[in-house]
């Protein structure tokens, strides 16, 4: 396999702008004879179909969602970076860049992330003049507000609903599209697999999930934009339905998949609070602008009421660590330090996995009312969840599985290593290294979606003519069947155990092995157990119901399956990166517990190749190679 | 917590449906009104029989596609709350709790608990947007937006798209949900321009899918999770006239 990145010559600044000249167009009478089938309606996909329509091409959108309006995006909360400078408080592209590559731990592609920081300028411009109803300050400007890992305030918001805006914004372009006949959208619709035809993606299976019907759509080219894996942990912050298939189907047709596993631990969620739980509550990173995170300085004080804890006995521990940073350290360094401090026996709450996020400071500089203009509806979320007050007592929270930095290999087109194949937003690897930073997931899906891929996949098809085979090739035909077979074996077992009950096992596993630290012991145990659970899940899983029909059961199971399968690369990726980095804390590579990297060995892109059943998947490299920052140790003291 | 679920059941689209009646012992104080359904299914899954489908994706009350009439009330009565974020501590030990799916025409049942909503889709396609291709947008601050008339978008703009307004009207009305989208890009200049169009095309839309008539009874107000104002009808009804004098189409 040969990973080129395809990066353009020239200097870092430069890179993109003379790029976009040299590449190919496509001319404008020709554009509709390209048809081009997007996975995913979220930020990613949904700005990408809009904006390929708007230029002319034949688009096909697919969703397993009964409408694209209700992707995953939706349930970003806290903001959308850009280095607009409107606060003139220093920020810049430049240092934009620079945080991000330093927010990733100097694993992240320098030409990807410079870009990423030039065009977030022209993406709120965009989603302004959509309509997209940002915060606003008396005198009509956009408002701003800062997020973890920056000391500026560059972060744009529409109160904590800045996914489902940015989302709207985006779905309604793609529904005038619609409209105008120019996308056809196919909702409740997954795709099962990814069919090539002479080396190339020309279409995908889909399964219908209201009649159970499996079918192909063949097209010049194909995008997935299908999210993150963080579901592989069963309990995360991710929608219920986010899931591995589509990608993982793409890895075992050839596609490399880059840094499987970098997770990012996101510090403020709602603790768990029983077994029976579906998923875990993010409190928006936000709070901790006016909140101060802290524990008792001593064990013996935990189970005691906050407000009987007197102020001298508190650590406030982010305060104290990271003075320059404070509450506002990165997620993977806050994260690490709430399970320190739990760890150590002094966490809050049942269990004692929690610490306390606190306003009561806050509330007393800027008074309640304030504090519910810029919170309200978090605090509400709270209360329903845990039937606790947060403007009467702190919040508890605990780190929670977030968001997954790996994804498909991409090169700077954002074009996979089979050719045809762009995989855009979270379902990338390429732009967040090994930690992403706050409100940059937005940022890179919309940025993918409205301003890179338009002008790649033009180049892609400016430079191959169209050419679309049709659903009959016996491609199509053998990738139906295999879809159709694997959906049969789910249902032919013997029923013993529930596809929820062996999602949890799993996720348990992979958050106690694979989780906020790793160790060589705990990942080799992992890989141990994960094929035996994969088999007692082939052999026991009850999955009731037919193949044809709406079948939820089956749509459960099948997921599960490609989590299962995926939970061993992740963990061997994890087993294989011997050092710490961002989200990676490998527990016997650290100095004063924090990560330490190893830049001399570890200084690339893990990126895996399937090498077919029961083989073990070849580790490739893509180094990284840094024009013009320098690799430092990431410091947030 | 024993609770006593009746479920309505309905195996596809223009089957006739029926409720049927389930012991449910296995219910904790602290689990959502969802997560309660899923221990059921896990049960019912190992009995060899059919679960109960109902949709749910985020479970945090932002994208709208959890849609349950929980005792006679869309979302279950509680206010602000949408289905995935009500909780068990809301019941009481012993209750008999009925749930259906969103009862209305044009949204018409795919099965159990679950409902076909693209008509909102396409009430949104024939007008719910900005006309602006990407590319070609001006700097995000040179057009100042009064922070009121933000805010106030911003309400609109909160509108999950869930469709408990309709399921609450005794018209299947959709006002309130074709409102919250015309104020929000009515109150913002960008959207502006196209205001007249917008109302007229989605106003017909509406009609065609066939929901009905509004009549202010506010059940619609009353359920909704995301409380958006009856307000809104009126600045909607507003346009419309305006629209329809201008002559514009
Ligand atoms: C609670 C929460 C809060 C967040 N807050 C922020 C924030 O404040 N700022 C920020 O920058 N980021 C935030 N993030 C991260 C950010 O929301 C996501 O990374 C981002 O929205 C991902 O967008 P996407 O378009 O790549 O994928 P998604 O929005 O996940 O969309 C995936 C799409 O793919 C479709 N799909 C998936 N698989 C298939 C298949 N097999 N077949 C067909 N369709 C499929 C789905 O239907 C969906 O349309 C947050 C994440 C969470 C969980
Ligand atoms: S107006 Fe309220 S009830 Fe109606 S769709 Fe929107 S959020 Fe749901
Ligand atoms: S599941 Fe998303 S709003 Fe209920």
């Amino acid at each position: 396999m040969k990973l080129d990145s395809k990066i353009p010559s020239g200097p870092l600044a430069q890179k993109w702008e003379r790029h976009k000249f040299e590449m190919k167009l496509v001319n404008p009478a020709n554009k509709r004879r390209f048809d081009v089938l997007v996975v995913g309606s979220g930020l990613a996909g949904a700005s990408a179909a809009a904006t390929l329509a708007e230029l002319g091409y034949q688009v096909a959108c697919f969703c397993f969602q009964d409408s694209p309006r209700r992707a995953h995006s939706i349930a970003a909360q806290g903001g959308i970076n850009a280095a607009k400078n409107y606060r003139n408080d220093g920020d810049s592209v430049h240092r934009l860049f620079y945080d991000t590559i330093k927010g990733g731990d100097f694993r992240a592609r320098e030409a990807n992330v410079y870009r990423l920081a030039q065009v977030s300028v022209q993406i709120i411009d965009q989603c302004v003049a959509q309509g997209v109803p940002f915060a606003r300050e008396y005198g009509g400007l956009l408002d701003t507000r800062s997020f973890g890992g920056s000391q500026l305030q560059r972060t744009f918001y529409a109160r904590g609903q800045t996914g489902q805006q940015l989302l709207l914004g985006a779905y309604q372009a793609l529904s005038r599209q619609i409209g105008l006949g120019t996308v056809k959208m196919f909702p409740r619709t997954e795709m099962l697999e990814l069919v090539l035809v002479d080396g190339a993606a020309k279409g995908i299976v889909v399964r219908d999930l209201v009649n159970g019907e499996v079918r192909s759509y063949a097209g010049d080219a194909v995008v997935l934009a299908t999210g993150g894996y963080g579901n592989v942990f069963y309990l995360s912050t991710n929608a219920v339905g986010c899931n591995v298939t589509a990608t993982f189907r793409a890895y075992k047709k050839g596609a490399a998949f880059a840094n499987p596993s970098f997770t990012q631990i996101h510090p403020t969620c709602i603790p768990v609070s029983g077994d029976h739980q579906s998923k875990l509550t993010l409190m928006s990173e936000s709070l901790r602008n006016d909140g101060r995170v802290w524990v008792p300085r001593n064990k013996t004080e935990s189970s005691k009421p906050a407000s009987s804890v007197a102020d001298a006995d508190r650590d406030y521990f982010l305060e104290r660590k990271y003075p320059s940073f404070g509450n506002l350290a990165p997620r993977d360094i806050a994260s690490r330090a709430a399970k320190e401090v739990c760890d150590e026996g002094r966490g809050v709450g049942p269990g004692g996995l929690g610490v306390y996020l606190d306003f009561a400071d806050a509330i007393r500089r800027l008074g309640e009312n304030k504090i519910r203009e810029r919170y309200g509806n978090l605090f509400d979320m709270y209360e329903r969840i845990t039937g606790e007050n947060a403007y009467r007592q702190p919040m508890r929270i605990y780190p929670a599985v977030h968001y997954t930095m790996g994804g498909l290999w991409v090169d700077y087109h954002l074009m996979s290593n089979i050719p045809g194949l762009f995989v855009v937003g979270e379902a990338n690897f390429s732009d967040h290294g090994a930690n992403r930073l706050g409100a940059s997931a937005l940022m890179q899906g919309l940025a993918d979606g409205y301003f890179v891929l338009p002008y790649t996949l033009s180049h892609y098809f400016a430079s191959n003519k169209p050419n679309r085979p049709a659903t009959t090739h016996p491609e199509f035909k053998k990738a139906e069947e295999e879809a159709r077979a694997r959906l049969k074996r789910l249902l032919s077992s013997s029923g013993k155990r529930t596809p929820r009950s062996f999602h949890r096992e799993l996720g348990q596993l992979i958050w106690n092995h694979c989780g906020m630290a790793r160790s060589r012991e705990g990942l080799t145990a992992a890989l141990r157990r994960i094929p035996e659970l994969r088999e007692e899940f082939w052999k026991t899983v009850a999955v009731t119901g037919g193949v044809e029909g709406f079948n939820q059961t089956l749509e459960h199971a099948g997921r599960v399956a490609d989590f299962m399968e995926f939970a061993e690369l992740m963990c061997l990726d994890a087993l294989t990166r011997e050092e710490s980095c961002g989200g990676h804390f490998r527990v016997e590579h650290q100095e004063e517990g924090e990560c330490k990297r190893n830049d001399e060995q570890f200084a690339h892109v893990a990126a895996w190749e399937y090498a077919g059943p029961g083989q073990a998947p070849v580790r490739h490299a893509e180094p990284l190679v840094y024009e013009e920052i320098k690799m430092a140790s990431r410091s947030y003291k | 917590m024993h609770l006593t679920l009746k479920i309505w059941r309905q195996k596809e689209p223009g089957d006739t449906g029926a409720f049927e009646t389930y012991s449910h012992p296995g219910a904790h104080p602290d689990m959502s009104f969802l997560e309660m359904l899923d221990v059921l299914n896990e049960r019912l899954i190992l009995e060899g029989k059919e679960p109960v489908a109902f949709d749910s994706d985020c479970r945090e009350g932002i994208c709208g596609t959890c849609s349950l009439v929980i005792n006679g009330v869309p979302h279950g009565g509680q206010k602000g709350t949408t289905a995935c974020q009500l909780h068990l501590r809301k019941f009481k030990d012993g209750d008999t709790i009925t749930i259906e799916p969103w009862r209305a025409r044009p949204f018409p049942v795919t099965k159990d608990l679950c409902v076909d909503r693209t008509a909102f889709d396409r009430i949104v396609q024939s007008g719910g947007f900005v006309s602006v291709s990407t590319g070609g947008a001006p700097d995000a601050n040179c057009l100042p937006v009064p922070k009121e008339d933000a805010d106030l978008a911003m309400d609109a703009a909160q509108c999950i798209g869930c469709g408990a307004c309709v399921a609450a009207c005794k018209n299947a009305s959709a006002m309130l949900f074709v409102s919250a989208k015309i104020s929000h890009l009515g109150l913002l200049p960008q959207g502006k321009v196209e205001r007249d169009r917008r109302v007229l095309n989605m106003v017909k839309t509406m009609d065609a899918e066939g929901f009905g008539a509004c009549t202010v009874t506010g059940s619609c107000e009353a359920v909704c999770p995301k409380e958006i104002p009856l307000t809104f009808i009126a600045r909607m009804n507003r346009d419309y006239g305006l629209a329809l004098i201008k002559g514009r189409s």
